[in-house]
């Protein structure tokens, strides 16, 4: 169970987090909506440790990870999986590299196994035979899918996905969506996913917050949301913007 | 409102701290952590083996002009025959270790800075972070166990090729007697000197991985903050390197003298 209590963070002069509080049951997916640029990427970093809170506490079954060391940290996220928003693959490393980085660490696994689970992996994300190619010659899609690979293939008790599906075709965003729902589901794991598209969030989420104004401005399940009067919430699922039409 | 000056000496401060910080890190990580065998392998061969044009062009031209200069003075005095001595007391103490490790600086230092700074502002460390990976075990302590072996050996061919290249054009178009010039080379040149020029080698290795290393890990944003570390990671190294060794001759040929 990973429980946030009265996150703040804030950059320079703008207060980006002020006060979350958020419970992520063990086994739940929970999905993660909010404006652009209000936050939910650097939650998310704050809740791997990547991020040092400016007060507030990150409890990970109880314990506090915001007071702990990089080393100290190691372990714990071990436990998790992440697919950045910007993929972030080592672009020094091949695609397989990349995938196996954690297996290939452990120095527990053979050879022949590690090709196997990359190659299993691959073919979760749809991208079967592209081992061999570096991060660079991949397309933005692409690289996102080598990444979900890489954030699964060691069987992470949490997985972290910022925004998972931006930039894909509607049909692989689909299946990353049920990607996403089978492994929830088959391997137990506990599933964030931060999107910006209201089809993912119906199809993943069981709950979903609303992060707004560096708070968590509303939860419940995706159809609550989508039925939700509340004039901020609504806008913001039905994508209406506040501002007046201007003429020029 | 913090004036300028306290502002500086803040950000001086705080900078060397984060610096002792990673250097502890990586101290820390050398006695508990297993060192990659691979990781070492393929950072020796980017540092050392590509790195032999530049070294040995440096080391033979040095040799060349510090004889010729040598010589053009020494021969006012008629004391040719102690040319190649001088020669060889300096590049082993001073010129092949200072010369290597600036040369190094420029080369690797840098490339350090721009990779890791890269992999910073792409989040690709973030990423190490998050597939539960220690950046200072996976980047950080390959680079400067490779850079302070590299160095060493390094220094040791540029000493060589510099002596050598001396002696060709000592002998061969400077006509000073051969015999008498290697006697007197080894009547001067001792066991110490030798020492000296090593040890200083595998300090300025360290001091040219470990600035590179802390510059890129500590890069500003974007492709702006890349390009700062990098030229940032030379410079200071640079420096670090020229000050050191003035002190490490003082401090080395105190503690040589006694053995
Ligand atoms: N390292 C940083 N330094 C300074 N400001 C930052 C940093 N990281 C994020 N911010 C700021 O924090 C705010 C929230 O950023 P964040 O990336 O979390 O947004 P987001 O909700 O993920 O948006 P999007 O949906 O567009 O990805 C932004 O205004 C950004 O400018
Ligand atoms: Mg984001």
């Amino acid at each position: 169970m990973i429980e946030i209590r009265q996150l703040r963070k804030r950059f320079r002069d703008q207060q980006v987090l002020d006060g979350v509080d958020l419970t992520i049951e063990n086994g739940e997916s929970l999905v993660i909506i909010g404006r652009s640029g209000g936050g939910k990427s650097v939650l998310l970093k704050h809740i791997v440790g990547l991020t040092h809170p400016d007060s507030g506490e990150v409890l990970v079954n109880g314990q506090d990870i915001a007071h702990l060391n990089e080393r100290e940290l190691l372990g714990v996220r071990r436990k998790f999986g992440m697919l950045f928003q910007s993929a972030a693959l080592f672009d020094s490393l091949t695609v397989e590299e990349n995938i196996a980085f954690v297996l290939a660490r452990e120095r527990n696994h053979t050879p022949e196994e590690i090709a196997r689970r990359v190659a299993e992996a691959l073919d979760m994300v749809e991208m079967p035979g592209i081992q061999k190619k570096k991060p660079a010659e991949l397309s933005g899609g692409m690289r996102k899918r080598v990444g979900l690979a890489r954030a699964i293939i060691y069987r992470p008790e949490v997985v972290f996905y910022d925004e998972p599906t931006t930039g894909l075709d509607p049909v692989v965003s689909d299946s990353i969506d049920k990607l996403i729902v089978r492994v929830c589901e088959r391997l137990k794991v506990t599933t964030v996913v931060i999107t910006h598209d209201m089809r993912s969030m119906q199809t993943v989420g069981r709950r979903v917050a609303m992060l707004h104004q560096g708070r968590i401005y509303a939860t419940g399940s995706p159809q609550e949301l989508m039925a939700a009067t509340d004039p901020v919430i609504s806008r913001f699922v039905r994508g209406i913007s506040d501002e007046k039409v201007h003429t020029f | 409102m913090t004036s300028v000056p306290v502002k500086v000496i803040n950000s001086v401060l705080s900078g060397l701290g984060r610096f002792s910080l990673m250097v502890a890190e990586v101290v820390r990580s050398l006695t508990t952590q297993r060192l990659s065998g691979r990781d070492l392998l393929d950072q020796l061969y980017f540092i050392g083996v590509k790195s032999q044009t530049v070294v040995l062009v440096t080391g033979a031209f040095t040799g060349m002009v510090l004889c010729a200069q040598t010589y053009f003075q020494f021969h006012k005095v008629k004391m040719d025959s102690a040319t190649l001595a001088v020669v060889s007391v300096s590049m082993c103490g001073e010129l092949g270790p200072v010369l290597t490790a600036l040369m190094v600086a420029g080369r690797v230092g840098a490339s350090m800075a721009a990779e890791l700074g890269t992999m910073r502002v792409t989040e690709q460390i973030d990423a190490l972070r998050t597939l539960a990976t220690h950046p200072i075990d996976y980047l950080v302590v390959p680079r400067v166990v490779a850079t302070m072996i590299a160095v060493p050996l390094l220094t040791a061919e540029s000493i060589t090729i510099g002596i050598l290249a001396a002696y060709l054009v000592g002998v061969h178009l400077l006509q000073i007697d051969p015999g008498y010039s290697i006697v007197n080379m080894q009547r001067f040149t001792d066991h110490r000197d030798v020492l000296m020029g090593f040890i200083k080698a595998i300090i300025f290795g360290g001091i040219i991985a470990t600035t590179g290393c802390y510059k890129g890990m500590h890069c500003g944003q974007g492709a702006e903050g890349v390009g700062h570390a990098t030229t940032e990671a030379v410079v200071y190294a640079s420096i670090a390197i020229l000050m050191s060794n003035f002190f490490l001759t003082l401090l080395l040929t105190r503690l040589l003298a006694l053995t």
